[in-house]
């Protein structure tokens, strides 16, 4: 080989030099941003031996965070899907004064502190708020007890399973369901036999968003609820407690547990997220 | 003093894209680099231009050896098949663009960039921005952009690939003119026969990585120097025949001919070439006529495509309009075939190898 | 298609059922609360508000706030490209692992992302304790704040990022090639425009979600007022004290700066649109 195509060849390694190096940058930064903070907790839960690990998490207050949380969230997936498919086909086929209004306002939720959040809805549901005193007066409590801290959950979760249905149903819905009026569906077979099944992915990958962040919310939560030990406590309330009162093992514990769950939505994320992608 | 290609070759994995490829194109010529899709003749086109790096082998450009130049440093002008222009600036910005990496000045910009938007017809589109330009437009764009710096040489990738057939022929047209206008360097490549038989001065036929032919369009097209050449550029007819006693036999046909004037064939195997319109249609036998039957005629506008068969041999004839109206052909009318002109290639290996090589180019089923 | 009488009044019945039942949803969960804030704050008028907000520990809580989101949105916007970049651009191994990982603050509950980084950088770790020898302070104070802030809101430049470059036409960058310009001008006058509106996504993303902040910051800052306590720390510490009227004040404020953010990112959704129309 001549001169020329060797230094070509030179070219192309210090070009490729470059790119490694950057690479390179990144990935480490990566790693140790994102990942070497899990391996921490790891660590630190651990840190006083097994047992001490599996007695903090099975005290009755952990116990009864889990559950908690594990309820709550039921109750949001269930509401928030049940009223995310009915605001998204509102908004996709019918046309009304303040439509546009009503669109932009679903994103809200993202926007809002999770403390104001919280704030709010004391404001609205306390015992002297706006609706609360109703509620008050007919001896339901909503704040500081389980409906308050529900709410501030709906809140939270609100857009996500409605902002995954919308984009679907305005591309595909309309001619699917259009074509099975014509063959003679009525408006409720065609719902369940057509719609349903043409947002299911996206659906599902709102769903499961809905469920990372009930499972993760905080301030709303803390604010609404009083965080009450074993009675208005979630698991991320329960793992704030632990921490102020000095116990890291029962903080840490509780927040290793909840990091597995967040990895196993994440996987579930992935793999739904590319699913949609192939519709 | 133009471009110089010695000998390149590149691999991509274990593809040979470009198979020891030389050609030359003489200052000032418009040459065309033809061949079917995937014949490795953009990655010439772009070796040409340094966008890629060939494994071996010379570029050279106005007579300088550009091989380890980066793209940058070679002052090519180069248009991509779907024009690549910058959306987020608007036609003059584009334009202005290759002037202002050369960092020349404000004034010295704006007069040439006024004179390129003349020169391209597009005076008053200024200010529009890519997507609000037509694919025609675009392309003059693209060519502006690229002609704004005065480059050596100028490399067009399928430049009118991504547009329909009537604007395709008019702006390949509009092309040649330019380019006696300027008389630069160029190269286009194209797998449209068509367009590079009627703009360009010489044809460099591509074909898996290797230059088939070299030459200009009436001499690739009148005498082509292999089968692959002779099946790309026009219509042919594809026959397999023996020659024996100084005569050939089209096989499966029954019928024999003596080759033209004088010429002395070996006794062997034989692969014939014939263009359709080099095939006349009689009605009563004349000498060296095959009998054939025809089978389907189609309408073509400006001419006729008459399917004529003989056993299980189908060959395909052109007959001008008014000869046809002359004539009177009808499906299923017994006439005469004979070959005014052909090409012959001995059958090495025997009919079965050609008939493999030929099927492997997608000449026949 | 002729439907007969009856039917007409049933659909229209039914899509009047989903149009109320949309607002009710909307309604009770996002306007009224919203409503009730405000309307709560202006009752003691715009003065008190003012004042509320003028109180030296608000002020701080506020100017901190600000200060750490937007030097955390710096940072991010510089990670966060640098990130996409190589994961659209270069092959390497472990990329596919790296990419699913890029989500994973979004699964994780902000409270644990708190924990974690306590762990990974409080005073009885390594490098909490090699830190704290060079004299920077990590938990308890502002950097701990924007580590926080810097891995909740990660994902937000690299998604916004990411898609964008990977539609990205390389031709243009040839055809710059063709016509002299260098890498860094290629990158400089051809990338970074067309992925500009991009990065601004992901920064006001980013800034709307920093400002609000609450879980991980109430536990790794320590909350200590005049040095780590952020606006949603402040506003929990003054609902906390039974002082309404003072979180009042800064609750609307932040609900305005993220009101104003929604209407940014709404008009950058609209332009970049009018730009991307015909290919």
């Amino acid at each position: 080989m001549n001169r020329s195509n060797e230094m070509v060849k030179v070219i192309r390694q210090q070009r490729r030099l470059g790119k490694n190096i950057l690479v390179a940058a990144v990935v480490i930064w990566f790693f140790f941003m994102i990942l070497m903070p899990v391996f921490g907790i790891i660590r630190e839960a651990f840190r006083e031996g097994l047992d001490v690990f599996i007695a903090a998490l099975t005290a009755p207050e952990s116990i009864h965070s889990f559950v908690l949380t594990l309820w709550i969230t039921m109750a949001t997936v269930v509401i928030n899907t049940v009223f995310g498919i009915i605001l998204a086909i509102t908004l996709v086929k019918q046309r009304f004064r303040g439509k546009l209004f009503v669109e932009g306002i679903v994103d809200l939720p993202f926007a809002v502190s999770p403390v104001v959040a919280g704030f709010m809805f004391i404001l609205l549901f306390g015992p002297r708020g706006w609706l609360g005193s109703w509620f008050e007066a007919g001896g339901i409590k909503i704040v500081y007890a389980l409906p308050g801290m529900l709410i501030a959950t709906l809140f939270v979760t609100l857009p996500f399973v409605a902002r995954e249905i919308i984009p679907v149903l305005k591309e595909f819905g309309l001619q699917q369901e259009e074509s099975a009026y014509v063959l003679g569906a009525s408006k409720w077979q065609t719902f369940w036999k057509v719609t349903l099944p043409s947002v299911k992915w996206g659906l599902a990958y709102g769903i499961t968003l809905t469920i990372a962040r009930s499972i993760g919310e905080f301030g709303a939560v803390l604010v609404v609820s009083g965080s009450i030990i074993n009675k208005t406590q979630t698991a991320t309330l329960h793992i704030h407690q632990q921490f102020t009162d000095y116990n890291y093992v029962g903080a840490f514990s509780a927040a290793i547990i909840l990091a597995v769950a967040s990895f196993i939505i994440l996987t579930t994320m992935q793999r739904i997220y590319r699913q949609k992608g192939v519709d | 003093m133009g471009i110089v290609v010695g000998d390149i070759s590149k691999k991509f994995g274990d593809f040979v894209a470009v198979d020891n490829v030389s050609f030359e194109v003489k200052a000032g010529e418009l040459v065309a680099l033809l061949g079917p899709s995937g014949s490795g003749k953009s990655t010439i086109l772009r070796i040409i231009a340094g966008l890629e790096t060939p494994d071996s082998g010379e570029i050279y450009l106005t007579g300088n050896d550009v091989t380890s130049l980066a793209t940058q440093k070679r002052r090519v002008g180069f248009v991509f098949q779907h024009y690549a222009l910058f959306k987020h600036m608007n036609v003059e910005k584009n334009i202005a663009f290759g002037l202002e990496i050369q960092k020349q000045k404000k004034p010295v910009i704006q007069k040439r960039v006024a004179e390129l938007i003349s020169l391209v017809k597009l005076n008053g589109y200024e200010n529009h921005y890519p997507d609000q330009l037509s694919g025609g437009q675009r392309q003059r764009v693209a060519l502006a952009r690229a002609l704004a710096t005065e480059p050596r040489v100028l490399l067009l990738d399928e430049p009118f690939g991504a547009l329909d057939a009537k604007v395709r022929s008019n702006l390949a047209h509009w092309l040649r003119e330019f380019h006696d206008n300027f008389n630069i360097t160029s190269v286009f490549v194209t797998h449209d026969q068509n367009e590079a038989i009627e703009i360009s001065d010489k044809i460099v036929l591509i074909n898996r990585g290797r230059v088939e032919q070299y030459g200009s369009a009436r001499d690739v097209y009148e005498h082509p120097e292999s089968k692959f050449v002779a099946s790309f550029i026009g219509q042919v007819n594809v026959l397999e025949a023996v020659v024996r006693d100084g005569r050939i036999n089209i096989k499966g046909a029954d019928a024999t001919f003596e080759p033209r004037d004088g010429e002395k064939l070996q006794t062997g195997d034989v692969v014939l070439l014939v263009r359709p319109e080099d095939i006349e249609l009689v009605a009563t036998p004349v000498s060296n006529s095959l009998p054939f039957t025809i089978k389907t005629i189609h309408y073509r506008g400006s001419h006729y495509e008459i399917n004529c068969e003989v056993g299980d041999i189908l060959v395909n004839v052109i007959e001008n309009k008014n000869n046809f109206i002359r004539q009177q052909w009808s499906v299923a009318q017994n006439v005469f075939l004979s070959f005014k002109d052909y090409r012959i290639f001995t059958a090495e290996g025997g009919h079965e190898k050609v008939r493999e090589k030929l099927k492997e180019l997608g000449y026949i089923e | 298609m002729n439907k007969p009488g009856f039917l007409k009044s049933l659909s229209w019945g039914g899509d009047l059922t989903l149009r109320s039942l949309s607002f009710f949803y909307v309604g009770l969960l996002i306007i009224l609360p919203i409503a009730a804030i405000t309307l709560e704050a202006l009752r003691g008028g715009l003065g008190s508000l003012w004042r509320n907000i003028l109180t030296p520990q608000a002020i701080y809580a506020i100017k901190l706030t600000f200060l750490t989101a937007f030097f955390m949105v710096v940072l991010n916007v510089i990670t966060g490209t640098a990130t996409a970049w190589v994961l659209v651009r270069y092959r390497f191994p472990l990329k596919n692992l790296m990419n699913a990982l890029i989500d994973l603050p979004f699964a994780i509950p902000t409270v644990v992302t708190g924990i974690m980084l306590v762990a990974l950088y409080g005073p009885k770790s390594i490098l909490g304790g090699f830190l704290n020898k060079q004299g920077i302070e990590v938990v308890f104070d502002k950097p701990g704040i924007i580590l926080a802030l810097m891995y909740v809101s990660f994902p937000f430049v690299v998604r916004a990022v990411q898609p964008v470059l990977q539609e990205m036409d390389l031709d243009m960058e040839e055809a710059a090639k063709t016509l002299g310009a260098s890498s860094f001008t290629i990158f400089r006058r051809i990338v970074v425009p067309t992925i500009i509106p991009a990065i601004l996504t992901g920064a006001a993303l980013s800034f709307s979600r920093a400002i609000g902040e609450f879980g991980s910051i109430a536990i790794i800052s320590g909350n200590i007022p005049f040095k780590t306590q952020v606006a949603s720390v402040y506003i929990y510490g003054e609902l906390e004290s039974y002082n309404q009227q003072g979180a009042l004040g800064l609750s609307v404020a932040l609900l305005f700066c993220s009101f104003l953010i929604l209407v940014f990112l709404n008009r950058l959704q609209v332009w970049s649109r009018k730009h991307e129309q015909i290919q």
